[in-house]
């Protein structure tokens, strides 16, 4: 593969891309992201190979392995094309089918449709699927356009055009004031405005300067970034190559952790292809710019996604996190001024400098412009990645995108921001989503972390299950988080295990200040809003639970009972799941018995009773 | 030089100066416990929060080990604020260090009579890190280091017993602000003991009064560090010239 010289080489190659391409030639694309993966794409991918080779057909038809599409709650996902049919959950077994029917015969298959649950209509292009037609896909829009190693794939769908902007005709100063006009805030969940950071190191002293992608991301449930990196890694890099043009750095780091082998994967293989091809490395282009890149792997610790100790971790050193008084923009990575940004972040960059700061102005809120990815997970029907502008309502998120909670179960919060987010109840879900808005009622954008909660859901045992998560992932340097966390989850599990006192909630809310005030790093400072969210809005669970010895939502095991209604007709299904054999069949159409001696509060009975006879209180 | 208040007190200090010295150096005490004049700060113990104003006007707690002293910053290192997070952080370790008599007056001093929470027994250490540093920055062996993470986090030797590095000079007895590091000598051994680790070294003997006066190891260690000849740790400090 030749090095581009110039940017008319670069411009004459991808206009040869794109005129190679005809946009009516018969494409099929097949998601390959983690979560397709999971559900076994790996096998449809080798089953479309198989069958169109036996056909005949693979001159004629392309196959293209796509990044996450964001709907992975139906996925397998294939993609028909140019129609652009959807056919969800498909496996192996479908694949013959969908290629003489569909591909061969341009007839639909009804059965892989889409159906929304709601209005019972069937589905045959994405954009019919109200879960993509309510979305705003700019920066997860490449991912379904495009396989995440090719390098012409970019190309052809218009990438480095910004980078090729950004060198030849414009100066450092004016992509700087691009972004800082643009009011980019960044991703990682800080929200601080990034051209003002790319400012910052661009004016410290110190040579040289670097930028680091952080790609640690470390919250359960989310998948934001992953996917990003995954699927559509050049976007990245490109966004890297730019800040490092404005900043005046000609060395960046991405810092991935290593539970993301998909993500290393391919953005080594894309380090590799913009080398090769001149597009990153000495003199970009021609244009006399360098920029070099390279990637880290990180052990997955939750705490080096901080940036003081991730740069720590990245000099090799153990991942800890130091005081931030003097910025690490000043004084980062070596002592050196490092600007560090997160994936979503410097994946916004090219969509910011193709199109300009005013057209990104046009999207989001006055504080909070542009779009935002979510993971949208937990008590919702549609499980994924979700893209929408700021200021789109908690409630269109979760009901119209989301498609509201399953099995016709109540919504009672959403959690946002990750594990020291904060959790939102059901009343304020028509808060805006954007960075003050969410600050406002307690919680974070955080990195966009989303999770949806049902009426079954114990809100103490929620405040304990991330209380629990953070004191795993504190380091342990500084006195509030590592013996605060630990102190806190012995009180939420006193709570939950039914030996609460009056004065735990004020001993929870005193130690929490503490964090807040007085932790070392953003880890703990934030720790406390799962507790202080759940107390500020479901105090009553937590008195139920100290008053009462009761947990209404039916979750803390010690102080719920299982017990069968009169309804009970005895259909023996509960009988045949108990793992203790607490349950006896007494008489035909007679209600069963459930020996209390014997009950292990497992639920299995509950989960499995279809006339809800099973009793929980 | 720098001109700031602290307490309503106008001082000076010398511009990088950090608002605890500058506080200590006017005569005004902040409680601290992971701060040591010797050592580069680390800002663990967070018993020296202080409240500053800044000349913009913004108010916030800072840690004052780490955080330089500024033309026009209003320092306050009692208000209610920092005391009742002094309290809440002294609790923690005193339900960690429940015998440790230095965490006990410290408690007592601000106002905490008995812990909270649950005593546990941890020894005392409070996991400040003086002795890590110590052995790093000013002796220069690492022989110690802070393992595990979070609540499991603790002070050893690598792998626990890997006690090659040491030297026996006792920096990190000397230095623990909570005698969590004991350290004995007796005859001809000196025996340092700490949370994880008991370690014993032969004492070379002045060969004019006959008293032991320090590990053999350490003397090789400056003799080959300040390249001094052999023989020249023969006698002790009290018997050379």
């Amino acid at each position: 593969m030749s090095r581009l010289g110039s940017p008319q080489e670069l411009e004459a190659l991808r206009q040869s891309l794109v005129q190679s391409r005809d946009p009516n030639r018969r494409c099929v694309t097949i998601c390959g992201g983690t979560g397709c993966v999971a559900l076994l794409s790996g096998d449809v991918i080798g089953a479309f190979r198989e069958e169109m080779k036996e056909r005949g057909l693979d001159s004629e038809v392309d196959l293209r392995v796509t990044g996450c599409r964001g709907f992975c709650e139906r996925g397998p996902h294939v993609v028909i094309h140019p129609e652009g049919i959807l056919y969800q959950r498909v496996k192996q077994k479908d694949v013959p089918e969908i290629v003489s029917e569909t591909i061969v015969d341009g007839k639909t298959i009804d059965r892989l449709l889409y159906v929304d649950p709601a209005s019972r209509q069937k589905a045959v292009h994405e954009s019919e699927v109200p879960f993509y037609s309510k979305q705003y896909r700019l920066v997860l829009d490449g991912n379904a356009r495009i396989s995440p190693d090719s390098l012409e794939d970019y190309l052809a769908v218009g990438g480095y055009a910004a980078m090729q902007k950004a060198l030849t005709s414009m100066s450092p100063l004016e992509v700087l004031e691009e972004v800082k006009k643009s009011g980019l805030r960044g991703r990682g969940g800080g929200g601080f405005p990034a051209g003002r950071k790319w400012e910052t190191t661009r004016n410290a002293e110190g040579e040289p300067k670097y930028i680091i992608c952080n790609c640690d991301e470390g919250d359960p449930g989310a998948f934001m970034d992953r996917s990003l990196m995954e699927g559509n890694p050049h976007s990245i890099l490109e966004g890297m190559i730019i800040g490092a043009y404005a900043i005046g750095a000609h060395e960046g780091f991405i810092y991935v952790r290593n539970e993301y082998p998909l993500a290393v994967l391919h953005a080594e293989t894309a380090i590799r292809q913009a080398v090769e091809r001149g597009l990153l490395g000495d003199d970009i282009l021609g244009t006399g710019f360098s920029c070099h890149i390279r990637i880290n792997r990180g052990g997955g610790a939750f705490v080096c996604g901080e940036s003081t100790a991730l740069m720590a971790s990245l000099e090799g050193k153990v991942g800890e996190p130091r005081a931030k008084y003097v910025h690490t923009s000043e004084r980062g990575l070596w002592e050196k001024p490092t600007n560090l940004n997160n994936v979503e972040t410097w994946a916004n960059v090219p969509l910011i400098i193709n199109n300009g700061s005013d057209w990104y102005r046009g999207i989001g809120t006055e504080g909070s412009k542009g779009t935002k990815i979510f993971s949208l997970v937990g008590k919702v029907n549609n499980t994924g990645l979700v893209e929408v502008p700021m200021g789109m309502t908690l409630r269109e998120i979760v009901m119209d995108i989301g498609g509201g909670v399953p099995k016709g179960k109540r919504l009672k919060a959403v959690q946002t921001g990750g594990p020291s987010g904060g959790c939102i109840p059901e009343s304020l879900l028509d808060t805006p989503v954007d960075f003050d808005e969410l600050d406002r009622v307690g919680s974070m954008m955080g990195s966009g972390g989303m999770i949806v909660m049902d009426e079954t859901n114990c809100m103490v045992d929620i405040a304990k299950y991330f209380i629990s998560f953070l004191e795993g992932e504190s380091c342990g340097k500084c006195v509030p988080c590592r013996e605060g966390l630990k102190r806190m989850r012995e009180i939420l599990a006193d709570i939950t295990e039914g030996r609460g006192q009056e004065g735990d909630i004020e001993r929870l809310e005193r130690l929490s200040e503490t964090l807040l005030d007085c932790a070392l790093c953003g880890l703990g400072n934030t720790a406390p809003n799962p507790v202080l969210t759940t107390i500020r809005y479901f105090r009553d669970e937590y008195e139920a639970h100290i008053r009462d010895r009761r947990c209404p939502a039916g979750v803390c095991k010690a102080l719920i009972t299982y017990s069968i209604a009169e309804t009970c007709p005895g259909c023996g299904l509960c009988v045949k799941v108990c793992p203790q054999g607490a349950i006896t069949l007494v008489e035909k159409k007679k209600p069963v018995v459930l020996d209390q001696s014997k009950c292990i509060k497992c639920g299995a009975c509950y989960d499995v009773c279809r006339l809800d006879a099973v009793v929980v209180k | 030089m720098v001109t700031l208040t602290i307490d309503g007190k106008v001082v000076q200090a010398e511009e990088g100066t950090m608002l605890l010295d500058a506080a200590t150096a006017n005569g005004i005490h902040i409680p601290a416990l992971c701060a040591h004049e010797s050592i580069s700060p680390y800002g663990a113990c967070r018993l020296c929060m202080v409240e500053i104003k800044t000349s913009s006007g913004r108010e916030r707690l800072v840690t004052s080990c780490l955080y330089p002293v500024e033309e026009g910053l209003e320092v306050k290192t009692n208000t209610e604020r920092v005391l009742r997070n002094r309290r809440t952080i002294i609790d923690l370790l005193l339900a960690r260090c429940p015998e440790s008599p230095v965490i006990q007056e410290m408690a007592r001093e601000l106002g905490v009579e008995e812990t909270s929470y649950p005593a546990e027994d941890h020894g005392n250490c409070i996991l400040c890190a003086l002795c890590v540093r110590a052995c790093e920055e000013v002796v220069g062996v690492s022989a110690i280091s802070l393992v595990n993470r979070g609540v499991e986090r603790e002070m050893a030797m690598p792998f626990y017993d890997d006690t090659a590095a040491c030297i026996g000079c006792g920096s990190c007895a000397y230095i623990c602000p909570t005698e969590a590091i004991k350290m004995e000598d007796s005859g001809d051994t000196r025996t340092i003991t700490m949370p994880n680790n008991v370690v014993e070294f032969k004492l070379a003997k002045c060969s004019v009064c006959g008293a032991y006066f320090a590990p053999e190891k350490q003397l090789e260690y400056i003799a080959r560090k300040a390249g001094l000849e052999p023989g020249f740790f023969d006698r002790c400090m009290d018997c050379r010239d």
